[in-house]
């Protein structure tokens, strides 16, 4: 394994639906400034794994969780931690674009404003850096002050992905960020992901196999809310250990 | 006759006996307008508007009437309008569902169905008498306030539980906290909405003459009030008291204050359905 | 930001706890005061004496009359309004084209919109004396006007209600019917109808609180004249109309003049109270049902 150190780890970590085991004794570690996927059929706990990573799931009724989630190192589910403070660290972008029904202007600059920051050119200066970033200022610079939801659904998604980056998160959770896009915007967003990898840490959710094998450089097969495989993406893709991942990655099932 | 076309017959027997019924309401409602208008539309003119009352149908004037439902309107909004909102987003995105939960629910919806004029009473004694406000503006509006309160928040929670959670999700990934998600993201989508189911309640309010008269509101009020503590009068208690007296000139002067009245309520309810529909036609979740 | 947060939170759970407040402050203020008037008048005497004359030199406080004007006066606009507003409803779901059921339920809504005292001029100056060209007994004042009127304003209230109710029945129900040859007729009567009947009930329920409840039309039309009659012909007075009637005049606070009219007051309450609840009761038995 390389020599990056550890962004986000999870130990013995145990999640639950009211009765539900839904999560079980995952232990993973990731790297940063890498790509890791996690994959596996649907229902089998990886989109719940990445919304323990920011906390997205204490909102609903009955989920609650067991061990660890190290950020840097520091339990995340801890009693003195901040969850708007988590959340300017971790950002997310969402399965289906969730652009704000306000301008575009409006959607990047939410989580500054939110922050108490209120002078102009702090905020403009924001806006830009991070639709460049997204790769969506050429297109939308002349209209700033449209509505977000006019965009395409290729550039509200890259709208949402800017609207993250413009806190400054060091880590970047994307659930299933390419599902409801067609072919071009989907490479799209995977061109952005490899460039931002440079500079965050990003986890993302997918279906897609050959999406997991073009982004990212780790993955993480999940089945029945269990981690059954975590590895290189490049070893897991040519040679699997376990035999439900080679099923899975080979399309037998899911 | 075959069986299967005695069938027939009554099927179609009924259709017109259905497009019977649709319009007789309908048409009752055509005939009570164009009743009125003749009855009205003749003394309807600017000294109408503008006289005081008096016991001379012919001098008399709904001025008092029309300023004090303006006040009501005005001060019944400013009342209401905060307080069901508040409790609305309350009751849907902060209280925990559960036992509680459950009760404010059906004490609402049985609020919304106690008779208007209980409201009156409970306005009487509250207000008018424990609070001493009088039979003031101040009065009446609180306990119309209080009588639209069921409609407004049930209207608001409707309008914010048509709000998408990604909607929140993506606030909240932002690290934005609960009420800045509420303030910033579900009411500015919603707004549209509540400000519809808004307008409707205080249609209601307008025509509302019962609790009004319970809590002492004058039918002769010989000035136009000028402060939320005044002695005040509407246009339906005008209306009622008109309609109670024998003479032939008073039920004219009814008539006309009934225009008024109407023209003020299908003006509300009028935004009130532009207000939704514009809100249809825009872009869906 | 954290206090923010929570001293915001607290205020909105303020503005939902007043709901609660009031409906305490209902009973509280109908309570207190009926206390006051039964420590007078026993509860036996108000519920049994045929006469209410508390405004007279000779004063009796029976109940009877006015609850029974109340319920004349409902009885007759519920018989207007349910065969109508149910017939609208089944028109509009098995028999009228979407475009008319999009023009005509907002149209019928306006009826619904119409401010109570604006129905009693009407029945007072249109109804009233329509009728008695055709019934030479019918007095100024009475209940058959009063009635029917109100049962044009609640025509919409049955008919949305009740409509709503039958388009909830699932398609395949009235599927099967059409599949076994019934006309429009007999797949709403047989089949229809009797699915969603608990919505129908829940309709009427509702609309019979509303007319009981209901106090301008029948202030201005039906008359003061508290009577133990069930003739629709005669002026009579319903407990809304006596609230209104003693409001209107100078009765000192304090008096048991004053207090009757919070003993009334408490009638009507528990008449609307047990009649919202039953439907409720009845639409979550419904409910569990379907789902």
């Amino acid at each position: 394994m390389s020599k990056k150190h550890n962004k986000l780890e999870a130990k013995n970590l145990n999640a639950y639906y009211g009765d539900f085991h839904a999560l079980k004794n995952i232990n993973i570690a990731m790297e940063e400034k890498n790509v890791t996927a996690f994959i596996g059929p649907s229902g089998c706990g990886k989109s719940t794994f990445l919304r323990t990573l920011n906390r997205m799931n204490d909102y609903i009724e009955g989920f609650r969780v067991e061990g660890d989630i190290l950020l840097d190192g520091r339990d995340i589910y801890a009693k003195d931690v901040r969850v708007d403070e988590l959340r300017k660290e971790v950002g997310m972008v969402f399965q289906k674009p969730n652009p704000f029904p306000k301008s575009i202007y409006e959607n990047v600059v939410y989580g500054l404003k939110i922050q108490g920051i209120k002078k102009k050119s702090v905020l403009e200066e924001a806006a830009e850096q991070s639709l460049r970033q997204a790769a969506l200022w050429e297109e939308v610079k002349d209209k700033l002050d449209k509505s977000a939801l006019a965009l395409s659904g290729g550039q509200q998604q890259r709208l949402c992905i800017a609207r993250a980056l413009a806190i400054s998160p060091s880590v970047l959770l994307m659930d299933e960020p390419a599902s409801a896009l067609d072919p071009i915007s989907t490479a799209k967003i995977e061109e952005l992901i490899y460039e931002l990898k440079n500079d965050y840490t990003i986890v993302i959710v997918t279906h897609n196999m050959q999406q997991a094998g073009r982004v990212s450089d780790y993955t993480a097969f999940f089945y029945m809310g269990e981690l059954v495989e975590y590895n290189k993406t490049k070893s897991m893709f040519t040679s699997p250990k376990n035999e439900r991942t080679q099923n899975y990655i080979t399309g037998r099932f899911g | 006759m075959t069986n299967s076309e005695l069938n027939r017959l009554k099927d179609k027997a009924f259709q017109i006996f259905g497009i019977f019924c649709t319009f007789i309401g309908l048409v009752v409602l055509a005939i009570f307008l164009i009743d009125i208008v003749m009855e009205g539309a003749k003394r309807l003119d600017w000294d109408f508007l503008t006289s005081l009352p008096s016991r001379r149908a012919s001098q008399a004037g709904i001025k008092t009437a029309w300023v004090g439902t303006l006040w009501i309107l005005v001060l019944t909004t400013l009342i209401a309008l905060p307080l069901g909102v508040a409790a609305g987003v309350y009751l849907e995105e902060y209280g925990k569902k559960g036992r509680w939960a459950n009760f404010l629910e059906i004490n609402i919806a049985n609020l919304a169905g106690v008779p208007s004029i209980i409201y009156g009473l409970l306005g009487l004694e509250i207000f008018v008498r424990q609070m001493k406000l009088g039979s003031s503006l101040l009065a009446g509006a609180l306990t119309l306030s209080l009588l639209i309160l069921p409609i407004i928040i049930v209207t608001t929670r409707e309008a914010i539980k048509a709000v998408p959670r990604s909607i929140r999700d993506g606030s909240y990934a932002l690290g934005a906290s609960k009420w800045q998600t509420v303030w910033n993201q579900v009411l500015p989508a919603s707004f549209g909405s509540i400000l519809t189911g808004i307008i409707l309640a205080l249609s209601r309010a307008v025509g509302e003459t019962a609790p009004l008269i319970v809590i002492g509101a004058l039918a002769y009020v010989p000035f136009t009030p000028s402060s939320p503590l005044d002695e005040f009068t509407v246009l339906p208690i005008q209306i009622f008291n008109w309609t109670s007296r024998p003479q032939e000139a008073f039920l004219t002067n009814a008539a006309a204050a009934i225009i008024v009245l109407l023209l003020l309520t299908f003006l509300l309810n009028g935004i009130a359905v532009y207000l939704r529909n514009r809100q249809q036609r825009k872009v869906k979740w | 930001m954290r206090v923010t947060e929570k001293i915001i939170e607290g205020l909105l759970w303020l503005s939902a706890l007043i709901t609660i407040l009031v409906t305490i402050g209902i009973i509280w203020v109908l309570l207190s005061e009926s206390i006051g008037f039964f420590k007078e008048v026993s509860i036996v005497e108000f519920l049994t004496e045929k006469e209410w004359t508390p405004l007279f030199a000779n004063k009796k406080f029976g109940i009877m009359p006015l609850v029974a004007g109340t319920l004349l006066t409902t009885l007759i606009a519920i018989a207007v309004a349910l065969p109508i507003g149910l017939t609208i409803a089944i028109y509009l779901n098995e028999y009228a084209h979407a475009r008319m059921k999009q023009i005509v339920k907002p149209m019928l809504e306006v009826l619904a919109t119409i401010p109570t005292v604006v129905y009693g001029f009407f029945a007072l100056t249109v109804v009233t004396p329509f009728l008695q060209q055709f019934i030479p007994g019918l007095a100024g004042f009475n209940a058959l006007s009063a009635g029917i009127v109100m049962g044009i304003m609640i025509i919409p209230m049955i008919s949305s209600l009740s409509e709503d109710a039958i388009s909830s029945v699932p398609r395949s129900l009235r599927e099967a019917a059409y599949g076994m040859g019934s006309t429009r007729l007999q797949t709403s009567f047989g089949v229809m109808v009797p699915a969603a009947s608990s919505g129908i009930i829940v309709s009427v329920i509702l609309a019979i609180s509303r007319a009981v409840g209901e106090t301008m039309i029948v202030a201005v039309a039906a008359g003061q004249q508290p009577r133990l009659t069930m003739n629709p012909l005669v002026p009579i007075e319903t407990i809304t109309t006596y609230i209104v009637q003693v409001s209107m005049g100078d009765v000192p606070q304090g008096s048991l003049e004053y207090k009757t009219i919070f003993a009334a007051g408490i009638t009507l309450f528990v008449f609307t109270f047990a009649l919202n609840n039953l439907s409720f009761w009845i639409k979550k038995k419904y409910q569990e049902k379907y789902d």
